[in-house]
């Protein structure tokens, strides 16, 4: 499992790197995709299969769906690409991947120690999941619940034709 | 020598070669069964329609498909010069390869299937059908054609809608098993098949399956009336072969998952476990053939109203009563 979660975790890195350099808003989209998916191969190898078929369920399947589906509509050609290009110079990601290389070195530094026995723990399903969500979180399921209920009357009241 | 040979007759490594061997059967038959279905679908929209259908090509045409096949592996594999070549190759992969996957999680028999007892094998099935999306989206956006991306824009508005209460249908099932595997939901229908107690929860499931798989009558996104082909207009030999393949496979599935969640899966009295399995699935694939054969194509906003203002709310309160009823007999 452990070949699996570093593999995995390598293809998220690597995915989400070229998803931000890549200049066609599709082809970015994609790989965004492809990370989410890798992310949700982590949590298979970490042992949370629960989460990540909802990674794969919500976040590749529908919410980048909605992203893909508004660059469609919005027909960026070649001038976005040459735009995108244009903007990403040295000068523009030099600053905050310097400070992005501070905090990843600070953060293997920090879970370093937790290396030896961190991956593979128990198998947590979905069951598992229901009765921590619904038993000491179940507060914060009533309160997320209730601010999607408000979101979504929200938009009903945002798309609604006068 | 002898180690190699002590290695390859592990009872361990034995154990990993069958199962891999099993997968591959379970593989290439549903293949073979999908693109067999292209012409079993035309014989009997042939015979429905008061006309014959292919039947030169061998005995009844059978050999139909195998015409069409080599005909297509030779057609020119054109791809037109205004596309976006990466998505425009990729999109058909996406199509076949992502309804092919998701035939690991279903139980065939009590021992064939490659991964019955997954613990998440419902959720792997939504999973699978939310990255299916991206199949007819990619196609219709990087052929670059006015009608692929109209069809595009349908499948994946259409798919979007319909995804959010075929879960919310199946939750009735996975309610009343306790389990999201399917082998589970099989074994939980021993004496009564989970029609008769999530009757609601078929019929939006049923309808959010037909509308997954964009067959007919949800087949908005390849409306030939308005849209040519739709999202596979600019498509050609083999790429077109996979998204007409997938589309049965995704027929086969569905049906498939139809039998296994609702129909008692393998069970049955008298006959094999196989038998009962193929006879279900190919009832349920017949009956996708016929909605195809007498409805009419219905509009795309009665499609999505049909979604959001009828099944949506049908689903939530199939689940609730399930809910309810679960809880107050433990």
């Amino acid at each position: 499992m452990e070949i699996a979660f570093y593999l995995s975790g390598f293809v998220a890195v690597l995915a989400t790197v070229l998803a931000i350099t890549n200049t066609n808003p599709v082809h970015a989209l994609l790989y965004l995709i492809a990370s989410l998916l890798a992310v949700a191969m982590v949590f298979f190898s970490i042992g949370a299969p629960f989460a990540g078929a909802l990674e794969v369920i919500v976040y590749a399947g529908a919410i980048m769906v909605l992203f893909v589906f508004v660059v469609m509509m919005l027909n960026l050609g070649q001038a976005a690409i040459a735009q995108e290009r244009r903007w990403l110079t040295p000068k523009a990601w030099i600053g905050p991947g310097i400070l992005c290389g501070v905090l990843m070195v600070e953060m293997i530094r920090v879970l370093s120690p937790t290396i030896g026995g961190g991956i593979g723990g128990a198998v947590i399903d979905g069951k598992a999941v229901g009765i921590a969500l619904f038993g000491p979180y179940l507060l914060v399921v009533e309160l997320a619940s209730m601010l999607l209920l408000a979101a979504l009357v929200a938009a009903f009241h945002m798309g609604r034709h006068d | 020598m002898n180690a190699i040979l002590e290695f390859l007759t592990a009872p361990a490594f034995v154990a990993i070669l069958v199962e891999v061997g099993k997968g591959l059967v379970i593989l290439f038959g549903m293949v073979i069964v999908a693109a067999l279905l292209i012409w079993i679908e035309r014989r009997l929209l042939g015979l429905w329609q008061d006309r014959y259908g292919p039947n030169r090509v061998g005995p009844f045409g059978s050999l139909q498909v195998v015409a069409d096949m080599i005909k297509i592996f030779f057609k020119e594999d054109w791809i037109p010069p205004f596309v976006d070549k990466p998505t425009f190759i990729l999109a058909p992969m996406i199509a076949m390869g992502t309804l092919m996957l998701a035939f690991m999680i279903i139980p065939i028999t009590p021992t064939w299937g490659v991964a019955p007892d997954l613990s998440i094998g419902v959720l792997f099935f939504f999973a699978i059908a939310g990255l299916e999306v991206y199949a007819v989206m990619l196609g219709g956006w990087s052929s670059n054609s006015k009608y692929s991306l109209l069809g595009g824009l349908r499948s994946a508005a259409q798919m979007v809608s319909y995804e959010v209460f075929m879960g919310l249908a199946l939750m009735g099932v996975v309610m009343q098993t306790g389990s999201f595997a399917l082998s589970d939901i099989v074994a939980a229908q021993k004496d009564v098949w989970f029609i008769v107690p999530q009757f609601f929860g078929f019929c939006t499931f049923a309808l959010a399956s037909i509308a997954v798989v964009h067959r007919h009558p949800f087949d908005l996104p390849e409306a030939e009336q308005e849209l040519a082909a739709g999202y596979h207009t600019e498509y050609s030999g083999m790429k077109f072969g996979m998204f007409m393949v997938a589309e049965y496979v995704g027929v086969v599935l569905v049906s498939a998952l139809l039998v296994t969640l609702f129909f008692g899966g393998w069970q049955g009295p008298v006959l094999p476990p196989i038998v009962w399995f193929g006879l279900k699935t190919s009832i349920f694939v017949i009956i996708f053939i016929l909605l195809r054969a007498a409805l009419p194509r219905p509009r795309y906003d009665q499609v999505m109203g049909a979604g959001w203002k009828f099944c949506l709310p049908l689903a939530v309160i199939n689940m609730l009563v399930t809910g309810a009823v679960v809880l107050s007999n433990p």
